[in-house]
């Protein structure tokens, strides 16, 4: 796993819950520090161990855990440069879901060792999307879930989702799209602003 | 999508940022993109060289028109603010006039914060998204790098204060004696502390140059070992002095012969690339017994007027605190 996708499960936890339950993860783990390495990648077994090991810590289910990290990615300003890579994707919610499919290829354009969740869309038809999901981190799908709901909202878009389990190694994630534009989209613009 | 009924209609869905300027140079119509960036000021009617600064090619005639200029690679710039760049290329059309297809080129950043376009606005076939994405993408990256940098540079000086050796002698550092003072006088040990400072070693860095002096340095530092028991610490302090502690080692007589063997092994000449570097070396000691209640500050202090009374008395000596 990807030293970068371990420093951002950090910063939410550190941002969310506090240093020291992030620091008990990792005695848990049997780490001798707390830090890791941006660009390093890591055993994905290890990333595991540490949601899990967090999950304990906090009593919270692993799935709600992983939701919450999907919004804060999506939320925090913070991280503001992911929530503008990922309107980059498409002017509408629905074009977004559409190009959801390019999102590795895209991320490994600047850093060819990053190696994020393997995304497929099928459409069913009348705002009805499915959404799998296929990745080291079991689990991942919950990420998904709350990188969907945070960006629906940040488009405007009314959409409820569904985490459907796992089918054939990839987990599923329903998407109904009901109205894609319910309120007034978060002013948005391409532009980055480095640093 | 429907069939596209006319050339301009087809062209703006293939180019959205192309302008379509007739033979009299009149911007006859313009791409939704193009017409986005100058919402107040629509191009329709105007004259292509009132709104673009043309920079490449430069006009020699300035009658040419920009059927005259197709194909050519064009670089060309807003007349009014913001004075965004463009790269572009003309062709001519059926009636005289030309078809013109902008684009932002390396620009693109600025242009799309200048006027917060969404990628609605790029052609799919456009690189612009994939570029933008990338800037993104890298400037995250180059954040975290950048981070990593400051956190190791934060964790070398760390190290470089918690180090004990001084790295041009291999001999113990200024903090790796305060630590030993200190412990030897909270312990109660009995020892002398001295202040050895080598004469004559400036001249062999200004005639023969750093690396020279760096050498004769090691020379003294291993002469200084040589001379000295496996208890002793020998610290570098400055450039060219040095404290030696000598471990339950009180007695005058023996202090002041392994000075004389120190300082006469430290005139022997020095062999470097051929040149021989003569120095000396001038000494004062201070002994732990001495005092009532030994102070580091003070013994080095008293250490230190000792070896300027042995400097003053001529080079190549050595004087014990109290003159005696």
């Amino acid at each position: 796993m990807h030293g970068l996708i371990i420093q951002a499960l950090q910063r939410f936890i550190v941002d969310t819950y506090g240093a020291g339950p992030w620091a008990a993860a990792c005695r848990a783990m049997g780490l001798a520090g707390t830090e890791f390495e941006p660009m390093i990648v890591y055993d994905p077994a290890l990333t595991d161990g540490l949601v899990d090991a967090l999950s304990t810590g906090l009593s919270r289910p692993r799935p709600a855990l992983l939701e919450d990290l999907g919004t804060y990615l999506v939320s925090t300003p913070k991280s503001a440069g992911f929530r503008r890579l990922l309107r980059f994707l498409g002017a509408g919610f629905e074009d977004f879901l559409h190009a959801l499919d390019d999102l590795p290829d895209r991320a490994r354009l600047a850093i060819p060792d990053m190696r994020l969740p393997v995304l497929a869309l099928r459409s069913e038809g009348a705002g009805c999307y499915l959404l799998s999901c296929r990745s080291h981190l079991p689990g991942a799908g919950h990420v998904l879930v709350g990188v969907l709901r945070a960006m629906a909202d940040d488009y405007g878009a009314l959409a409820t989702l569904d985490h459907r389990g796992e089918t054939g190694g990839a987990e599923q994630v329903a998407v109904q799209v009901h109205v894609s534009r319910f309120a007034e989209a978060r002013t948005f613009d391409l532009g980055a602003r480095t640093g | 999508m429907a069939g596209c009924d006319n050339t301009d209609d087809m062209l703006d869905l293939l180019c959205p940022m192309h302008l379509r300027v007739d033979p009299s140079g009149v911007i006859a119509h313009a791409g939704p993109s193009l017409a986005k960036l100058r919402p107040a000021a629509p191009f329709a009617g105007t004259r292509f060289a009132d709104r673009f600064d043309l920079l490449q090619p430069a006009l020699s005639d300035a009658g040419a028109g920009l059927a005259d200029m197709a194909g050519r690679r064009l670089r060309l710039r807003f007349r009014d603010r913001p004075a965004t760049m463009l790269v572009g290329i003309a062709a001519r059309d059926a009636d005289g006039g030309a078809i013109v297809n902008l684009s932002f080129g390396i620009s693109i950043v600025e242009a799309v914060r200048d006027y917060t376009l969404t990628i609605a606005d790029f052609a799919p076939t456009d690189l612009a998204v994939e570029l933008l994405f990338l800037v993104e993408t890298k400037s995250a990256a180059m954040a975290a790098l950048q981070q990593m940098s400051q956190r190791f540079n934060g964790a070398r000086m760390a190290a470089e204060e918690q180090a004990l050796t001084d790295p041009g002698t291999g001999l113990r550092n200024r903090r790796a004696l305060d630590l030993a003072l200190e412990r030897m006088i909270s312990d109660g040990q009995e020892f002398a502390l001295m202040h050895v400072d080598l004469d004559r070693f400036k001249q062999v860095n200004d005639t023969l140059g750093h690396a020279a002096g760096d050498h004769v340095l090691r020379q003294a530092a291993h002469v200084m070992s040589v001379e000295t028991r496996a208890e002793d610490t020998l610290a570098r302090v400055g450039g060219d002095e040095f404290v030696l502690l000598f471990h339950r080692l009180c007695d005058r007589d023996r202090l002041g012969e392994i000075a004389a063997r120190l300082i006469a092994r430290l005139e022997m000449p020095i062999d470097w690339q051929g040149h021989r570097c003569g120095i000396s070396a001038s000494a004062g000691t201070a002994i732990s017994i001495d005092y009532d209640n030994p102070s580091a500050a003070r013994m080095l202090a008293d250490a230190d007027e000792a070896l300027y009374a042995a400097k003053r008395a001529g080079r190549g000596r050595h004087r014990f605190h109290p003159d005696g």
